[in-house]
């Protein structure tokens, strides 16, 4: 007989003593690489449909005027915009990379043993991706 | 002491098309082209020659003057938005704690959706490259020999 029953575990743990248990066992994520490439996934996944909705309105001012389609495509040239469009690119590498990771946890015999390796590939593909994309946007953006 | 076991609960019929399945794998699917397809976008939209100061009405109709662009581009709205939307819907089941929430958000979210796709395709399909009227210099340069 086990000296706690499972009774015995809400005895052993008041409501309020709970609440003030910042991290009590038992949930499921716990941090590290499994848990933050979740958290940056759908961060980036948020970030990068509202842009999705922002583009198809601008991209169907194509179909209003040249003029209006010119005017705010502008505004997608200024170096505030030019940052931005950093950020974009680099939410969507993210979430494509780590989308691909996904996909290899869920098909690929070995991905759920190895997916603490492949986020840290996830992230060195990034970075590779990043130092090809940004110095090439930043040179046409601030017209070196 | 004997224990008796009830007989374990038998699973629920399941009757039609298991929708949450096809959607997990329409995640997956369409996430593979997505990366193909927006890395192509922002390749040759952001990166060959001078980038987004290239980008404005000319540039997007020498793009859609060829077919290859314009089944591109379709690709591009649907299967992005779709992908965009399901994933929002995840979000909102995730967090939405009242049934009324849910309702409010995901009706919001399927008309947005809807919408956009109408108007993206409806964009695509019914550009016109030479608009009457419009200055020359916005205009690229095949409608010189059109008008």
């Amino acid at each position: 007989m086990p000296e706690k029953s499972a009774g015995g575990l809400a005895e052993a743990q008041p409501l309020d003593q709970i609440k003030h248990n910042p991290r009590p066992g038992g949930t499921l994520y716990r941090g590290r690489e499994g848990m933050w490439s979740w958290v940056l996934h759908r961060i980036t996944g948020v970030g990068i449909f509202f842009f999705l909705l922002v583009h198809i309105l601008d991209t169907a001012l194509v179909r209003l005027s040249p003029e209006a389609y010119n005017a705010v495509m502008s505004a997608y040239k200024t170096p505030i915009m030019g940052l931005g469009e950093v950020g974009l690119v680099g939410a969507i590498g993210f979430h494509a990379l780590n989308g691909l990771r996904i996909i290899l946890v869920d098909f690929w015999s070995v991905g759920t043993r190895h997916q603490r390796l492949l986020f840290w590939l996830v992230l060195g593909l990034w970075v590779v991706l990043m130092l090809g994309f940004v110095p090439r946007h930043l040179m046409n953006v601030f017209g070196a | 002491m004997t224990v008796s076991i009830e007989s374990p609960r038998t699973l629920p019929q399941r009757r039609g098309v298991n929708w949450e399945k096809w959607g997990w794998i329409y995640m997956r699917a369409s996430g593979v082209i997505l990366v193909v397809l927006i890395f192509g976008h922002l390749f040759v939209n952001l990166m060959v020659g001078d980038g987004v100061h290239a980008i404005d009405f000319a540039f997007v109709a020498g793009k859609w003057a060829d077919p290859f662009w314009i089944v591109w581009d379709t690709l591009l709205l649907f299967l992005a938005l779709i992908h965009g939307a399901n994933g929002m819907r995840t979000i909102i089941n995730d967090y939405a704690q009242k049934p009324s929430t849910r309702r409010v958000l995901s009706g919001a979210l399927a008309g947005a959706t809807v919408i956009l796709l109408i108007l993206g395709a409806l964009v695509i399909f019914t550009f016109d490259p030479c608009p009457a009227g419009s200055p020359a210099d916005l205009l690229p340069k095949f409608c010189g020999d059109i008008n």
